[in-house]
Formats: structure tokens, C-alpha cells, sequence
């Protein structure tokens, strides 16, 4: 059957050899175009692995003459990315915190960049919405224990909430009145009634009259005389309808025995001084920001007016 | 090898590529040459002076009167401006070309193909330069044959220059539909237009060039696929340039001679008049084939000689396949008004029409302010710190105006919230906020809704926008506004 190799009259092709019933198969050479093609990729990926890293050595493969790795272009890319933002970073370096907000386009940066730092430092604890959870206060709403204006959550946010050694840190520390036998059981859920009651969350009955004295003797120091508390010492206003660690009576409870003790880490040791002021901004705008006091406030009323322009954004004229 | 196993010579060798024979179509005038020269000098003038046209449309848009402005987004035509996601307008007017296309090749035929393409238009004017400067159709055969000396260098070099000049002229007007024409011109000389300006003019002019001065009829016969889907267009009663062949044939040279010997002729006396002048090469005696593009040459050509010879025009001339049948019978044909007006074409104009129709109701209905909003999502809704809840919207308003326009955006049920915008705060916050839109151009911001009320945990309302000047306008959408459980 094999090699019976002749030369194929009409076609003048020669034959594989095999025959099948009288079937045979040209063996027609490849096209030209085809070979050339072929030996042009041959040559092509010869020149390829010597320019470029390919062949596996035992730690690592050759560099390849060009001297080109992945990392090295990310690194470049990077580079170029810092380049172009570098002189908007410069600006806002620049600029006081306090008078970003009359710097449109830098206000605008600082947000946005503010947003990605976020991202990347914040979201495990407040959330990717920066709306928080129990223990890690909701950033959008208007419940600031250390104050809400933007020069304040910059301090926060540069010296952090109690962190350990750091002399500029928030810092204050509720006693664990039960654990610590300052009050009696009876005591805790006397205050804890009036507490509910002061967020008008409950009626006044009898235990939250007798509550009213245990607060007026050993809670007014920080939580003030009004229960609205003492942005000085981070003493969250306990009128108001938010509770970072839950409003029900158990959890005052809970909270009243054995006090509570949330840390924020300082990020100006963490981060460089222009992505803490960026982080500052953005959390500013998430709604719930206040106005700075009086003395700014002159400077945060020229702000009013934006970019217009190409960006084709505005800014709104509240009627 | 024995005589008997010689295989015999083959007469000619049959090859998939066959060269092409160059066409060197004959000067001629005429009723249909004078029509092409029209609408020639139409079409090229509508081509070339359409974007310097100005059109004054204040101060926030360009006063070009047709720009495709890309980079932008923007699409002005005179009065009318289209917006990205108006598209559909000029979805609508392809389907109307294309329907357009159907009617005239059901009606008249390959009229499209003769007259008006752009191959046509070009590939005649680079004849009519050819023919400047080779002279006429004996006069290129013989310089074509000619060896080359000063004189073919010469006039070769002129052809391909003046040649290669229509060439950019043509890929240099298309850019100026692109940006503002006077801007763009004095850029693209001085050399700083954009890349995409000089390499839009290089492509544009080495396809004119090719298309137009070497391939000409080729691209009609192989490369366009129009005339084929033309072809499943055509029926019996389109009209085509059909040569006569029951009142040419036989033809003859020697009419005299022939009757003389007392021999029939046809009225066709063989002259090649109608081949001659063809621009596509073809000889329409023959019958109807692909590469006929219905330009009518032939039939001056021949009515000329019908002149000539005494005998009535119209040898060579346009009708339909079912008129020819009937006449070749002898009965006469029916009116070519008649023939137009038929269920088909009239199917095809009344669809065309309505699509224009509607468009037009449309673009005079359309409203020019638009207002899309977008819920927060994360969080959903945010408890403030008196209990009442707080959600926020990122609200874009599309200005279609070309001028900035105060509008007011405001509330469509849930009558407890009110609303406010940065810089604006809760405190002074009311049902509605104003807001200037810059002019043609999609404002984006951000508005917070607050409401106090408890109940229900969503509630259905809408956002409105009106515009406060004397035209007016408004849009609304629906959203929700939400509450945490149980409130």
C-alpha cells in the first residue's frame, strides 16, 4: 500500500503514496507565501527572546537586551501618573485646608483624590459609602463627636482618636462605671432610662427620674448638663437620634458598665500630609459637613461660586 | 511520443485574472451629457461650499451651518442641532437614503449609478482632464501607443498632477465638515492641524486618486456591491438603457450595397458610437449587463447618428424591459409617467415620506431641556441626627440651548421632603432649588433630599425640571426615597 509515490498526471502533483480504494491523496507542497511567512515568525521569535526576558533559567528567566519587565512599565506608568498630578498636589499642599473651599478646581481635585484615598485606607472600618457600622461612626450624616467643620476632621483625621503614644491625639476615656463599681446595677438602668428618655425614646417613668440624679452626679462633666454633650472630649450628644453604638436600652446599658474605647489611627504618621488634607476634604463632602467657626466663615461664603466653564458641571444656587 | 497522445493546443488559455483594457471613452454631447454636467457642477458645489457656509447661532455654539463636530458630540445641520443620544435622527435619515435608493432604482433604474455616485461624479471629471490635456479618445489610443519621449513624459506628468491636485482638493474639503472650516484651513497650512486632519486628506486623496484616475470603472464592476443588490432591486418596469435590437438588427455598414443586393437591414449602420463613448467600456448591444452604470452617453451618441442617417431617435434609448417587449411586437409603449406611478414606487415613496414625516414632527416636538437623576446607593439613606432621613441624588440636566437657561428643579410628590443643593444647607432648604445651566451642555449636581416624616419605608416621587425663561420646557424622572426599616 505505502510508497507507491508516482506523479499525478492531470495535476502533475506527486502523490503521498497511499491508496484507499482507489482513492489517493496529492501531497501538494506548501504555498510560498505560506513557508515564508512561517520562517519570517521563526526569525521573529528568535530576535523576541533575545530582547525580551523568555527563556526560564533556575531563578529567574533571562532579562532579554531591551531590559524590559512588566513591573518596570508599571513602574513607569506610575511615575507618569505622579508627574501629572503633581503640580494639582503641590497646589492644594499649598493651600491652607481652610481656603481650599475657595479654590473650585483644587476643591474639586481634593475631593476626587480624597475619594480614592478613601478607598484604599478607610473603607475597612467606615465602609466603601463611609456610612459606617456599630463602633465606626456613619460619615455622612450630621453627628460629629469631634466636630464636622473641616479644620477639625483634619486634626482628627492627622492626630487619630486615641492612638497610643501620640501626645497630640484625640483622646478622652469614659470610666466602665459598673465594671469599675462606680455605679450599682439599679443605678445603670435608672441613667440608662433616662438616657432613653432624653432621646425621646421612651416616656419618663420613675427609674428615669431617679436616672436623672445618677447623670447629673457622675455624667455631666463630659455629656453636659443637657445630655448634649462635649465635642472636647469626643462626649457624644445623647439627644440625638444616632448612636454609634446602638440607641436600645442594652446596649446603653452595655455601653454605661463597661464604657467604650474606639481608636483611629493618626494618619499623618501613616500618610503623606497632602492625602490626609485630601481625606479631610472628601469626608467634608459627604453631606453632613459643617460651616467652620465664625472666624472662617467669611472665607467659606466666598466659596459659593464654581467652575463653570468646559467641565460642564455647576454649582447650584440654593433658592 | 506518438502523434495520437499530443494533446491539443488549447486556443486560449483560460486565467481566473483577467488584465484590464483600458477605456478611452470618446468626447460626446447631448441631452444626458448636458444633464451629467449639471448635476456634476451641482453636486461638487454643494460638496465643496457646504462648510464654509456660516449659520449664526449666538455666541455659545459655532456659526458653522453644517458641522459634524465629533469631538464634541455635536451635530449642526442649519437650524437643527443633534445631541449624541438623538441619534436616531441620523439613523433615520441612512434608512431614508437607503429607501431613497430603492424608489430611484425601482423607478428609473441605475439613474444613482449614472448621475450622482461620487465615483461617477470624479471618475468623469478626471476623463474630462485626461481628455484637456491627451486630447480625444484616437488622440489618448495613440499616445498611449506612443514610446516615451518629452511630449508623453510632459503631458503624462501634467495628467497626474492636475490629477493627484483634485485628489487632495477632494480629501482636503472633507475635513472642513469636521471643525470650523476657516480655523482648520489656516491650521492645516501652517502645519499644526491635528494628525488626524493630514492623515484623514492623505487617505482620502490616495483613494480619489486611485479610484477616480486608475481604477474608474472597476470599482463599479467588482468592487461595489451595490449594483448587485441593484440588480435584485430592478424588475420589468425600471426604466434601462436598452439597445433596440428588434429595430437595429441586422446591422449593417453598407446599408446601399445591402439593399442593392436585396438584403434586410436594421437602423444600427455598426458605427461603435454607442462603444466609443462608453465610460465603462462595454458595448450596450449586448443587453443589459452589470457593468452598464445607465449614463445615457450611448444613447446620445447614437441619436446624433439617427440624425445623421434620417432615421428616428431613440435606437439606443432608456426603457423598461416590459416597454420593450411590447414594442418589439409592435404595440406602442405606455407612458413613461404612467410607469412611474406604480404600487411598487409608490409603496417605497409613501414609506420614505413617513419616515421624513415623522422625523420632522419630531425634531419640531423634541424638548430641549432633559433631566436624569441617579440615587445614591451606599448608603441608601442616611439618619440624621434629629431622626429624619436624609437621601442624596446626582442629578444631571441636559441643556440642549445654545445659551445658559435658569432652571428650576423641584419636587413631584413626597410633601414632606424639601431639598437643597451644595452650598445651600438643610436649614434654609425648601421644595424646590434654581440652578443656571451653562449653555449646551449637561449640568451635573448633586441634590440632598430630607423628610421627616416616618412612614413609609419607600415612597415613590418624581424630580422635575421647568425652565424659568418665556420658552419654557420641562422634564421630570421618578425615584424613590427611602427609610430605614420599621420607621
Amino acid at each position: 500500500m505505502a510508497d507507491q509515490r508516482r506523479i499525478d498526471e492531470p495535476t502533475g502533483t506527486e502523490t503521498v503514496g497511499h491508496e484507499w480504494d482507489g482513492i489517493e491523496e496529492l501531497d501538494t507542497p506548501m504555498p510560498r507565501w505560506w513557508l515564508w511567512t512561517f520562517y519570517i515568525c521563526i526569525a521573529w521569535a528568535i530576535g523576541y527572546t533575545v530582547l525580551y526576558p523568555a527563556w526560564p533559567m533556575l531563578n529567574s528567566a533571562t532579562a532579554g537586551t531591551f531590559g524590559w519587565s512588566s513591573r518596570g512599565q508599571l513602574d513607569k506608568e506610575m511615575k507618569a501618573e505622579q508627574d501629572r498630578t503633581a503640580p494639582i498636589r503641590t497646589a492644594i499642599d499649598a493651600t491652607p485646608i481652610e481656603e481650599l473651599s475657595n479654590r473650585p478646581e483644587l476643591l474639586k481635585a481634593a475631593i476626587a483624590g480624597g475619594q480614592a484615598a478613601f478607598k484604599v485606607h478607610c473603607v475597612q472600618c467606615h465602609g466603601s459609602g463611609a456610612a459606617g457600622s456599630k463602633g465606626y461612626p456613619n460619615l455622612n450624616d450630621d453627628d460629629w463627636l469631634w466636630g464636622g467643620d473641616i479644620a477639625s476632621i483634619h486634626y482628627t483625621l492627622t492626630h487619630g482618636i486615641r492612638q497610643p503614644e501620640h501626645d497630640l491625639t484625640r483622646f478622652s476615656q469614659m470610666p466602665a462605671f459598673g465594671r469599675d463599681g462606680i455605679l450599682q446595677p439599679g443605678d445603670i438602668n435608672d441613667v440608662t432610662a433616662y438616657v432613653r428618655t432624653i432621646s425621646g425614646q421612651q416616656p419618663a417613668n420613675a427609674a428615669s427620674k431617679r436616672g436623672s440624679a445618677v447623670f447629673a452626679a457622675n455624667c455631666v462633666a463630659c455629656h453636659n448638663a443637657d445630655g448634649k454633650g462635649n465635642r472636647d472630649f469626643g462626649a457624644p450628644n445623647l439627644t440625638d437620634a444616632i448612636w454609634l453604638y446602638g440607641g436600645d436600652a442594652t446596649a446603653i446599658a452595655q455601653t454605661v458598665t463597661n464604657s467604650r474605647y474606639g481608636v483611629m489611627p493618626a494618619w499623618g504618621a501613616r500618610l503623606d500630609p497632602t492625602t490626609v488634607k485630601m481625606l479631610a476634604t472628601y469626608v467634608h463632602s459627604l453631606g453632613g459637613g459643617e460651616a467652620l467657626p465664625a472666624a472662617s466663615n467669611a472665607a467659606a461664603a466666598a466659596a459659593s461660586t464654581a467652575d463653570a466653564g468646559n467641565t460642564q458641571e455647576v454649582n447650584v444656587a440654593a433658592k | 511520443m506518438s502523434q495520437q497522445n499530443k494533446v491539443p493546443e488549447v486556443e486560449e488559455e483560460l486565467h481566473l485574472y483577467a488584465k484590464r483594457k483600458a477605456v478611452y471613452p470618446k468626447a460626446v454631447d447631448g441631452i444626458f451629457r448636458r444633464l451629467k454636467w449639471l448635476i456634476m457642477a451641482v453636486t461638487l458645489t454643494i460638496y465643496y461650499v457646504t462648510p464654509w457656509l456660516r449659520w449664526d447661532r449666538g455666541h455659545y455654539a459655532p456659526d458653522q451651518a453644517v458641522l459634524v463636530d465629533l469631538a464634541h458630540r455635536r451635530f449642526f445641520m442649519f437650524s437643527i442641532e443633534i445631541w449624541p443620544h438623538e441619534f436616531y435622527y441620523v439613523a433615520g435619515l441612512l434608512i431614508m437614503a437607503g429607501i431613497g435608493l430603492f424608489l430611484l432604482t425601482s423607478a428609473v433604474g441605475r439613474a444613482w449609478c449614472g448621475y450622482a455616485c461620487p465615483q461617477t461624479v470624479w471618475t468623469d471629471l478626471f476623463i474630462h482632464v485626461e481628455r484637456f490635456i491627451d486630447g480625444d479618445r484616437n488622440a489618448q489610443i495613440k499616445l498611449a501607443n506612443a514610446s516615451w519621449g518629452p511630449e508623453k513624459l510632459a503631458k503624462r506628468l501634467l495628467k497626474h498632477a492636475i490629477w493627484l491636485l483634485i485628489a487632495v482638493m477632494t480629501g482636503g474639503a472633507w475635513i472642513f465638515y469636521f471643525a470650523d472650516a476657516p480655523t482648520l484651513l489656516h491650521s492645516f497650512i501652517r502645519g499644526d492641524a491635528p494628525f488626524i486632519a493630514y492623515a484623514t486628506v492623505g487617505v482620502l486623496t490616495a483613494t480619489t486618486y486611485t479610484f477616480g484616475g486608475i481604477m474608474r470603472e472597476q470599482v463599479c464592476i467588482y468592487m461595489c456591491p451595490w449594483p448587485r443588490i441593484q440588480t435584485a432591486m430592478m424588475d420589468e418596469k425600471s426604466l434601462a438603457v436598452t439597445y433596440k435590437d428588434w429595430r437595429g438588427e441586422p446591422r449593417s455598414r453598407g446599408v446601399k450595397k445591402a439593399l442593392e443586393e436585396g438584403l434586410q437591414t436594421g437602423d444600427c449602420i455598426d458605427c461603435n458610437q454607442c462603444v466609443q463613448v462608453c465610460p465603462t467600456g462595454i458595448d450596450i448591444r449586448e443587453g443589459p449587463q452589470i457593468g452598464c452604470i445607465t449614463c445615457a452617453l450611448c444613447i446620445d451618441a447614437c441619436d446624433k447618428v439617427m440624425v445623421q442617417i434620417g432615421k428616428p431617435r431613440g435606437l439606443i434609448d432608456y426603457i423598461t424591459l416590459l416597454d420593450a417587449e411590447e414594442e418589439a411586437k409592435g404595440h406602442p409603449r405606455m407612458a413613461i409617467r404612467k410607469r412611474l406611478f406604480r404600487p411598487r414606487t409608490l409603496i417605497y415613496f409613501t414609506i420614505w415620506t413617513a419616515i421624513g414625516a415623522a422625523m420632522l414632527f419630531s425634531l419640531g416636538e423634541r424638548t430641549r431641556i432633559d433631566i436624569s437623576v441617579l440615587k445614591d446607593r451606599n448608603p441608601v439613606f442616611v439618619t440624621l441626627s434629629d431622626g429624619a432621613t436624609r437621601n442624596a441624588f446626582t442629578v444631571k440636566i441636559r441643556n440642549m440651548e445654545a445659551r445658559p437657561r435658569q432652571v428650576e428643579i423641584g419636587l413631584l410628590g413626597i410633601d414632606s421632603a424639601t431639598i437643597w443643593a451644595e452650598p445651600g444647607e438643610r436649614d434654609t432648604a425648601q421644595r424646590t432649588v434654581q440652578m443656571l445651566l451653562p449653555p449646551d451642555s449637561v449640568a451635573k449636581t448633586r441634590i440632598y433630599a430630607v423628610s421627616a416624616a416616618k412612614s413609609p419605608a419607600r415612597e415613590e416621587f418624581s424630580f422635575t425640571v421647568r425652565a424659568l425663561d418665556k420658552e419654557g420646557g420641562s422634564d421630570s424622572e421618578k425615584v424613590t426615597f427611602d427609610r430605614p426599616e420599621g420607621q
